[in-house]
């Protein structure tokens, strides 16, 4: 079956879409992502959609999805790229993507997952 | 309404399958190029919003026909006008359907409402066992 490759790094989940992201291949990805985040115990997932040009609501709501699902497994998800003519549409469609971090590369989403990630290392070391 | 338009070409596609969706962006996001002076942003909306329509003739409409037509009106302004057209159970109540966040089918309810927001023209024509008629036009800035 046809499905977006997701790349292990550390504690991190780094996803590129280079394909159109059809409806099948769209709930593939949410559902290879959530095993792999529990599987590999992942604190972030970062997926660029750099190479998309277009997020309709079916897209928007499987990411939105994707992002609600690795917060239940404890993950942050970050989405690096967009384009700025995908954010107007996506805006003037009405999707919001609740719960979605978004950064504008990939370097400062890793900073972002990096930050969620050591905030959280600093608050246990407070509590102890 | 511009009664007035002239199709200069048109293409249809048969939407029965996820694969037909993908012909149908695929198509629109061809025939939005040059010569056609639409913007990125304004390609965008258009192939966005023919998503969307294109899914609902799939999903509510049971499958349906996709048109797209190169259009000019009366003032020689070019454009895009699509046309998807099902023979499914039609639509009760349209003031409802076009509202945002309404859906019978677990979506968003952003299809209908959303598209219209996206492109110039849009209309819809549709009763409960006559199938839907959704046109949209989207014209390229004058020049």
């Amino acid at each position: 079956m046809e499905r977006i490759p997701v790349l292990k790094l550390d504690q991190f989940l780094l996803v590129t879409i280079q394909v159109e992201l059809h409806d099948q291949l769209a709930l593939t990805l949410q559902d290879d992502l959530t095993t792999m985040v529990s599987r590999h115990s992942s604190r972030g997932v970062l997926i660029d959609i750099s190479a998309l040009d277009i997020v309709d609501s079916f897209i928007g709501r499987t990411l939105a999805h994707i992002a609600a699902l690795s917060r239940i497994l404890d993950a942050a998800t970050v989405l690096v790229g967009m384009r700025p003519a995908v954010a107007i549409t996506m805006v003037e469609l009405g999707l919001t993507l609740p719960g979605v971090s978004t950064a504008l590369n990939v370097e400062r989403g890793m900073t972002l997952l990096r930050e969620a990630v050591g905030n959280e290392h600093d608050d246990e070391d407070d509590a102890e | 309404m511009n009664t007035t338009t002239k199709t200069t070409r048109s293409e249809s596609v048969l939407i029965r399958n996820q694969e037909d969706l993908q012909r149908v962006r695929a198509l629109v996001r061809q025939w939005a190029q040059p010569p056609l002076s639409f913007s990125t942003v304004e390609q965008t909306k258009l192939v966005t919003a023919a998503s969307e329509l294109a899914r609902n003739t799939l999903i509510y409409g049971l499958g349906g026909t996709f048109l797209i037509e190169d259009v000019t009106d009366a003032l020689a302004r070019r454009g895009l006008r699509l046309s998807f057209r099902d023979e499914g159970p039609g639509i009760p109540d349209i003031a409802k359907a076009m509202q945002d966040g309404y859906t019978t089918g677990g979506g968003m309810g952003l299809g209908l409402s959303g598209a219209k927001r996206l492109v110039s023209e849009f209309s819809i024509d549709s009763a409960p066992g006559k199938g839907t008629l959704v046109c949209i036009t989207q014209w390229t800035r004058r020049l």
